[in-house]
């Protein structure tokens, strides 16, 4: 799941401005989720751009905005709602406003922001995370990831700046190394503090071009393939 | 005598901090330059101290050098990838720079440009390891360099901690900075003598020359700031009353440091007095330290 919240109202009627009308679209997956961009989260934007002297032509929710088929099928039917209106503001995350510039030809305007969440995937009631590094490193760190626990990311150990087991960042955040001590205390595993580990590498950490050009879903390959 | 050559024949070796400005005006550190080089064996220069922005401390070592101050250039990895890093320290080589303190670096969040973005490609160890790389005639790559340097590196240990695993912690990484190429330590601030005492026993094995650090007290709320703000440094209560009732603040904050200091010397290899705006200080430190 990804994670996105509402950016506030005044930055996307600044987004709206000189413009006279706008059609919104919602998204019935993640952005629902999210409390950013469901059906309620439409019904209510509307009734707050048209407060706001806009005329709002038509409004959508489909399930799944960042499935540019998907898009194109739920907006058919609505056509002249869309062609009607100066642009579209789309409620949901990042990846949903790429995908409905590209299948939609009209000005799209964001009204969420993404929130990074740290190496999540989803949502659930762990602290786990990862940063899908490419270079596991969990055998050395009791089974917490450096990357993810520690603020700076560190792989060589605890920096000098944790305050009762506290990050200096900030109170509310355990520090990661400590915790990473911990375990591998209870686990009679400290040896494993004397391992040199190399330096990251990057080039595995960053997403490989061929992942950042292409989507793996099945639905998006049907796509290319029907076009 | 190079901090090298001192601290290798087993000397007392004295070292103190230099922090650049913020801005061009560089006759803080010129005048500070001129008042320390007969009194301290090598002057740290900060980078970019508490995630500031400020002058670097590549050119401010070259300052010194003109001045006639041996500099420990100091490097976080806070700012600079592996790339960046390694070019700085062949540039600092041919500027003359022998010393290098590897670090890791504060935060940026902790700064003034807390919107920054944090690199930390290489942490203090990895730094350490590429030093002894490029000393070797390598970057870290495997590449091989036309004409190499020899840096004399060091690394800084943190003393007093709150936590089991802080302490455990910072004697494992140390082992690791030893390990990866640290010839010397500086010292995080300590204010017991009893407690360096311990710490020192416990890294004895690994046989590195280490610098106790050492920051003089200006005012009873300085010692108050740094015992809730600063992670590692514990002012003994006693010592904040010292200060909270002393008429003359500046004299009995010189005179703890330096009685600290004659209680530190039989335990260690050096002190490193980071005066923090008190440079000008610092030889009256040294001389009632009786160094």
């Amino acid at each position: 799941m990804i994670l996105s919240e509402p950016k506030p109202f005044e930055e996307i009627t600044g987004y709206l401005e000189g413009e006279k009308s706008v059609f919104i679209l919602g998204c019935n997956g993640c952005a629902q989720s999210s409390g950013s961009g469901g059906p309620v989260q439409v019904a209510e934007m509307k009734g707050k751009l048209e407060g706001a002297g806009k005329k709002v032509t038509g409004t959508k929710v489909i399930d799944f905005l960042c499935e540019k088929a998907l898009v194109k099928s739920g907006l058919r039917g609505r056509v002249d709602e869309v062609a009607a209106a100066d642009s579209i503001l789309v409620m949901t995350c990042g990846i949903g406003v790429q995908a409905v510039a590209a299948a939609v030809n009209r000005v799209c305007h964001p009204a969420c922001n993404t929130v990074n969440l740290g190496g999540s995937r989803g949502e659930w009631r762990g602290s786990e995370r990862c940063q899908e590094c490419g270079q596991c490193l969990l055998d050395y760190t009791g089974g917490i990831c450096p990357l993810t626990a520690c603020t700076k990311s560190l792989v060589s150990g605890a920096c000098g700046g944790a305050s009762n087991g506290k990050c200096e960042l900030s109170p509310d955040k355990d520090c990661g190394w400590e915790l990473i001590f911990n375990r591998l205390k209870a686990k009679n595993q400290l040896a494993r503090l004397k391992v040199f580990i190399n330096p990251l590498d990057h080039s595995k950490l960053m997403a490989r071009p061929e992942m950042l050009a292409t989507s793996r879903y099945a639905l998006e390959q049907s796509d290319q393939e029907g076009r | 005598m190079s901090l090298k050559s001192k601290l290798e024949s087993g000397k007392f070796a004295i070292t103190c901090e230099v922090g650049p400005l913020k801005g061009t005006d560089i006759t803080e550190v010129e005048e500070a330059a001129a008042l320390l080089k007969d009194k301290v064996d090598a002057a740290n220069v900060t980078d970019q101290q508490s995630s500031v922005m400020r002058l670097g401390s590549l050119a401010t070592s070259g300052i010194l050098i003109n001045k006639g101050l041996e500099p420990i250039y100091q490097m976080t990895c806070r700012d600079r990838n592996r790339i960046a890093l390694q070019s700085d320290l062949l540039s600092a080589w041919v500027m003359g720079i022998r010393n290098v303190l590897a670090l890791t670096g504060d935060l940026p969040a902790l700064g003034d440009h807390p919107a920054a973005k944090p690199v930390y490609d290489l942490d203090s160890v990895t730094l350490l390891h590429a030093i002894g790389r490029l000393n070797a005639g390598f970057d870290i790559a495997g590449n091989e360099l036309k004409g190499k340097p020899a840096f004399f590196a060091g690394a800084v240990v943190k003393v007093d901690s709150d936590t089991e695993a802080s302490m455990e912690l910072q004697i494992a990484k140390l082992e690791r900075k030893v390990a990866a190429g640290a010839k010397f330590i500086q010292t995080q601030a300590v204010y017991s003598a009893d407690s360096f005492g311990k710490f020192m026993k416990r890294v004895a094995k690994l046989k590195v020359p280490v610098l106790a650090g050492v920051i003089p007290l200006k005012s009873a709320g300085m010692a108050r700031f740094m015992n809730k703000n600063v992670s590692g440094v514990l002012v003994p209560e006693e010592l904040i009353e010292k200060m909270a009732d002393a008429e003359d603040k500046t004299a009995t904050g010189i005179q703890i440091c330096a009685d600290l200091i004659k209680k530190l010397k039989p335990l260690c290899q050096g002190v490193h007095i980071m005066a923090i705006g008190w440079e000008k200080k610092v030889p009256s430190i040294i001389q009632a330290a009786g160094l």
